[in-house]
């Protein structure tokens, strides 16, 4: 029989033990997703080679310097929103959060986990897509810190909403309407076909949506070198106020 | 100070279902068993002590602490093992293996067990690199029992530790939570298997419908009830005859088909009538016994003269 010395001594790890060990497990999980993966990886990186080699739509030339920041944008809404509401709604569903309460996890340390592990992921996607868009022709240009700014707060509006829907809604409604708000806003959020191609009131609209700010943001800095208008920044940032203050306040833990 | 004291504890649901006021204090270096039927409240009443739930009414102190405004410092101090199954299912993530688990909750204490161990000592070393969702039930108890324990606590709280364990890991699982009385560990357990709480507990609360039916050490609970005699013999003895044969208003009843029981109290007299009488009828008295009566006869009384809910 294997000795162990039960007696107690209590007491929780470091801070910064725990949020690791949380962290690459999250990470773990991810990556082990299969159909996470599909979304987050396969179909950016598909639409991105088909769009820019395939004549399928009329798109401002060159067509990967128009479609490499609304993909970038795709694939944060993939990892931040859809990827985290679906985990996390059914690690509610498991009874996963209620039973790490009973563990010297804080809510804090969770969410900076999981916020970790979804900003790990992006830069796979960011990479990998940076790689594909350079293979396909496109040549760098555009201030890296206004990037890594608007994807960072991108991830943020990303994630507040899906954390609200993993936290209010039951696990099977969550995967459902989470996959259906990724395929409306791939279609709708400027990403593969321009927000030109709608209607002027339509576009009005459409520009508001995170996606479409997102993209615009990106599209302005990577595509022409510019600075993201400051409509773009105050879209995400309000976005991420309202999707943040409503989760504190609705999520249900289990 | 006591590892845990409830007192007049209550929590209603929307139903009648709830629990209306319970009150028992659970020692430390003890083993206390909650016992009691599905409903009884057991679980309502270990997850209002772990924090995880709010409480109507009445006081919880657990380590001495409010286990709501205390929450965080008494994660620290507490392991807690939820009932498997039900509506809140595991716990655990699905895909994460066994060994991840181990490491990943161990990663939160200051001076846990080693997590390789820990899984050798319940029989999972064979299992550790498999994923949760595809151990069977019993390994899944196991592995939530150690997470319990890896970060060494002063108490532990364990919802049906037992359920669905085969008699070998049962006694492994046993065996476990002595030897945590012994390095000082205060355990709370939930039960409705009366021969755990007769062999694992020093102190059985008895739960039903919500309500406190009796507290004490399962010595306690059986003392002063006097012996019975038992004997089995073919079904369908005419126990009125029997009955009748009796002196000091001893009555016999067959319990189940072949078994029967002689009551309410036994001395020398009462055992040679029934013999006698047995001989007269000839019929051949097998197994008697007199012993006195077992937590389970206790219990059953207990809660039968409560009614069903």
């Amino acid at each position: 029989m294997i000795a162990l010395d039960l007696s107690p001594a209590p007491g929780a790890a470091p801070a910064l033990r725990t949020f690791r060990a949380q962290a690459l497990m999250e990470l773990k999980l991810v990556l082990r997703n299969g159909e996470q993966l599909l979304l987050t990886i396969v179909i950016p990186t598909v639409l991105l080679v088909l769009f820019a080699t395939a004549p399928i739509a009329d798109l401002p030339k060159p067509r990967i310097d128009f479609l490499l920041p609304g993909v970038l944008a795709l694939a944060v809404m993939s990892t931040a929103f859809t990827g985290q509401a679906i985990g996390t709604g059914f690690e509610r569903r498991n009874g996963v959060l209620r039973r790490l309460g009973t563990t010297p996890l804080t809510r804090p340390g969770l969410l900076a986990a999981k916020t970790s592990a979804v900003i790990a992921v992006e830069l796979l996607q960011v990479g990998l897509l940076l790689l594909v868009a350079w293979a396909l022709g496109w040549s760098p240009h555009g201030s890296v810190a206004a990037v890594v700014g608007l994807l960072l707060v991108g991830t943020a509006a990303f994630s507040t909403f899906g954390l609200l829907m993993a936290g209010t809604l039951r696990a099977e409604a969550t995967l459902a309407a989470a996959n259906l708000v990724y395929l409306v806003l791939l279609v709708l959020g400027g990403v593969a076909f321009p927000l030109s191609d709608f209607s002027g009131g339509v576009r009005d609209v459409l520009q508001y949506l995170p996606i479409s700010a997102l993209s615009d943001g990106l599209r302005t800095v990577l595509a022409h070198g510019a600075a993201a208008p400051g409509r773009d920044w105050l879209t995400l940032a309000v976005w991420t106020v309202v999707g943040g203050t409503t989760a504190a306040r609705f999520f249900r833990w289990d | 100070m006591p590892a845990v004291e409830v007192s007049r504890l209550a929590k209603r649901y929307t139903s009648t279902a709830g629990i209306s006021d319970i009150s028992f204090t659970a020692e430390r270096r003890a083993v206390t068993a909650l016992l009691g039927r599905n409903g009884a409240g057991k679980t309502t009443t270990v997850e209002i002590c772990c924090g995880l739930r709010r409480r109507d009414s009445g006081t919880v102190r657990v380590l001495d602490r409010d286990p709501v405004a205390a929450h965080q410092e008494l994660v620290q101090r507490v392991g807690v093992m939820p009932q498997a199954g039900g509506s809140s299912a595991s716990g655990i993530y699905p895909s994460a293996r066994v060994r991840e688990v181990m490491e990943l909750f161990a990663a939160q204490y200051a001076h846990p067990l080693a997590p390789a161990a820990l899984l050798e000592r319940l029989d999972l070393t064979s299992v550790a690199a498999t994923p949760w969702r595809r151990l069977s039930g019993g390994e899944q108890q196991r592995v939530s029992l150690a997470l319990a324990l890896v970060g060494r606590p002063e108490l532990v709280f364990l919802d049906e530790p037992t359920a669905g364990l085969d008699v070998h890991a049962r006694r492994t699982a046993w065996d476990l939570i002595r030897e945590l009385r012994s390095s000082g560990v205060a355990i709370i357990l939930t039960t409705h298997a009366l021969d755990e709480a007769e062999q694992l507990a020093d102190a059985v609360v008895i739960l039903d419908g919500g309500r406190v039916l009796a507290t004490g050490s399962p010595a306690d609970l059986t003392r002063g009830t006097t012996p019975e005699l038992h004997f089995t013999a073919p079904p369908g003895l005419d126990v009125a005859a029997l009955t009748a044969a009796l002196p000091n208003d001893a009555t016999a009843n067959e319990t189940a088909p072949g078994h029967y029981a002689v009551g309410p109290r036994v001395d020398p007299e009462v055992i040679a009538a029934v013999t006698a009488w047995c001989a007269q009828h000839g019929v051949m008295a097998d197994n008697l016994t007199t012993a006195s009566r077992s937590l389970e006869s206790v219990f059953l009384d207990l809660t039968s003269a409560e009614g069903s809910p």
